[in-house]
């Protein structure tokens, strides 16, 4: 039996003027497995992340890492995680190596273990042969490999990873995802990361927690949630003004027809199947189809089922704007 | 793995050590903040030359009229009135000048006070350092960390104190250079006490504007308040004139203020014959201010720190 190593219950967090920025929010991450919070900006991904490594405390409900209660033991949950934040924290007047040094001072790591180790982390991210270099002169990718490597100093069990890709490039984040999935696979590590990437979500998360206004509206894993939609979804055009939706409503397997401007959007099981059937139907009855797709669903028709909208942005607090407008800015310098 | 031990030195050691860091990198920085002191020192310490105020030259164009006296028959001719008068008032200039400040020129008196102004200044500015951590999201970073609360808030403390110890030492030989005149008692021991003093006054002001940082956001705000600090509190003090002849009110509030004693204390090291029980008295206030004001610091940031 795989036990939990992350378990909460009711974490709510109401900030000072009444905004209710996380809402009773109940979940449990596994031994060994990414766990991924999907969500918009806004939604409450990094205040829950916030409570969970200490930084905030919660106004109600309750949160353990490892068995440690996130106020009662704080102290002790601090010592068995490492933290990678949204923001490039590192100081940009210090060398990537003195700033892997300044983490293991905080956690107190013996010297000489500190600096095998810092030495073994800077290789693991490929940033050897720029550790004596002012993290000024890094770029966004360096920057965020060298949180990573921070974060992991004191080798803690588990992981959190805030935004881990935020501003980077393609080829960037796909070398940030393949970290991340070595410390899985390699070291057992937990991991909990906020995105509101899909397909970071989708490429690395064992089990997803979709959330927004605080509220968590869907969890499990990505394949879940695709499924629970119900199949696929064929999207079809016919010459023809009248309305077919009854008809198509009557093929085995439909489960749902939507008329929209010149499309019908039909969810269906087995669509590779379902799809030839209902041009069949069409034809019979004297309809002609102009133009057909099918598609798998991905996590943003998951997205979209759950939410009642794509990914946007919601109002923010003046100082959450100007971090990520920091973080924006330094991930793309150079 | 938890055979970790997070201690408050090794992470106050650490921290400062960042902050050192990076204020070594930036030396400019260090020397644009004592240029104002300088210009203070050098112009108004030069311009507002007292002695020759009140010395006979300040005379010499004064119409005085014969005096005549008819019952006896004798006139006094306005000469020698002036001459008498003039020679009356030759040395009055430096009488006022030892008797009212202690030193009979105003560059050594007001020269020192700039080292209390340099620390003013730089203390003042402390609470900078914690607001720009919050919004970088190192704050966030380290209190994620085991490091101990109090380390945080020691750290930019300790920052603060040891770069105004570094600036007053700038100043302090700027001032011999441009013509303090140091009293012949003073001896290395008394610079020990100088930066004693300095280290107690910089510990409780950097603690102050740090716990009115601790849950600040805006830098906005920590600008506003130095902006509305400064000002009085180097008026209201010793700095500029002794508080002897400050009108009872502002006396009352020059009495209370720490910038006060420490101007007073590294006055009487430095060009004043020392006086024992005032400097006792002087490093009794200070120390208790930077007891009070460390432990407030500590206190507000075991409680602020984590929202």
């Amino acid at each position: 039996m795989t036990k939990n190593v992350i378990e909460v219950e009711g974490l709510t967090k109401v900030f000072n003027k009444g905004f209710v920025a996380v809402d009773h929010v109940s979940f449990s991450v596994k031994e060994g497995e990414i766990f991924g919070f999907l969500g918009p900006n806004g939604a409450g991904k990094t205040t829950t992340m916030n409570m969970l490594i200490t930084v905030l405390k919660p106004t109600e409900g309750r949160a353990s890492v490892l068995g440690y209660d996130v106020v009662r033991q704080a102290s002790m949950v601090r010592k068995v995680i490492g933290v990678v934040p949204q923001e490039y924290t590192a100081d940009e007047d210090l060398t990537g190596y003195e700033n892997i040094m300044l983490c293991a001072d905080l956690y107190g790591i013996p010297k000489d273990v500190a600096k095998k180790r810092a030495l073994e982390l800077l290789e693991l991210v490929e940033l050897t042969p720029f550790k004596d270099k002012r993290v000024e002169t890094y770029s966004g990718g360096m920057r965020r490999r060298l949180e990573l490597a921070c974060g992991l100093i004191n080798t803690p069990k588990v992981l959190f990873l805030d935004e881990p890709t935020l501003g980077l490039d393609v080829q960037t984040r796909a070398a940030i995802w393949e970290y991340i999935k070595r410390l899985k696979e390699e070291y057992g590590m937990t991991l909990f990361m906020t995105t509101h990437y899909l397909e970071e979500a989708d490429a690395l998360c064992d089990r997803i927690a979709i959330i927004d206004h605080g509220k968590i509206v869907a969890i499990g894993s990505p394949s879940e949630l695709k499924e629970s939609l119900g199949g696929d979804i064929i999207t079809i055009s016919i010459k023809e003004d009248d309305d077919v939706s009854e008809l198509i409503r009557s093929v085995d397997n439909v489960k749902e027809v939507k008329k929209e401007k010149g499309f019908y959007r039909i969810k269906a099981e087995s669509g590779e199947v379902t799809a030839p059937i209902i041009i069949e139907v069409l034809r019979k009855k004297g309809y002609t189809v102009t133009r057909l797709s099918l598609t798998e669903p991905t996590l943003n028709e998951v997205y979209l089922e759950y939410t009642g909208k794509s990914m946007r942005d919601t109002e923010e607090s003046r100082e959450a704007f100007v971090s990520h407008r920091i973080t924006l800015r330094r991930a793309r310098s150079k | 793995m938890s055979e970790y031990h997070p201690s408050m030195l090794r992470g106050l050691l650490a921290l400062t050590n960042r902050e050192l860091k990076k204020w070594v990198k930036e030396p400019i920085i260090l020397l644009m903040a004592i240029i104002q002191p300088i210009i203070w020192m050098g112009l108004l310490g030069k311009a507002m030359n007292l002695n020759a105020i009140f010395s006979a030259n300040s005379l010499s164009n004064l119409n005085i009229p014969d005096i005549k006296i008819p019952e006896y028959d004798i006139v006094v001719p306005s000469s020698l009135i002036k001459q008498k008068l003039l020679e009356a008032f030759e040395g009055i200039g430096a009488n006022i000048m030892q008797n009212v400040f202690g030193v009979t020129d105003y560059f050594s008196y007001m020269s020192v006070g700039m080292i209390s102004m340099i620390i003013m200044f730089t203390t003042m500015f402390s609470g900078m350092s914690m607001v720009w951590d919050r919004r970088l999201g190192f704050l966030d970073k380290v209190l994620s960390t085991p490091v101990p609360r109090s380390a945080i808030i020691f750290s930019k403390v300790l920052n603060a104190t040891l770069r105004s110890m570094f600036q007053a030492t700038i100043i302090l030989a700027l001032a011999l250079v441009l013509g303090l005149k140091i009293s012949p008692m003073f001896s290395p021991l008394n610079l020990l006490g100088i930066y004693a003093a300095i280290f107690l006054l910089s510990t409780g002001l950097s603690s102050l504007f740090l716990a009115l940082a601790l849950r600040s956001t805006r830098h906005e705000m920590q600008m506003a308040i130095v902006n509305l600090v400064n000002m009085p509190l180097m008026f209201a003090s010793n700095i500029f004139f002794p508080t002897s002849m400050m009108p009872e009110w502002l006396q009352a509030i020059a009495n209370v203020n720490p910038v006060s004693y420490l101007t007073d204390a590294i006055r009487q090291l430095t060009i004043l014959p020392l006086n024992i029980s005032t400097l006792v008295m002087d490093f009794a206030y200070l120390g208790a201010f930077a007891a009070a004001l460390s432990a407030i610091g500590i206190t507000l940031s075991w409680r602020y720190l984590t929202k």
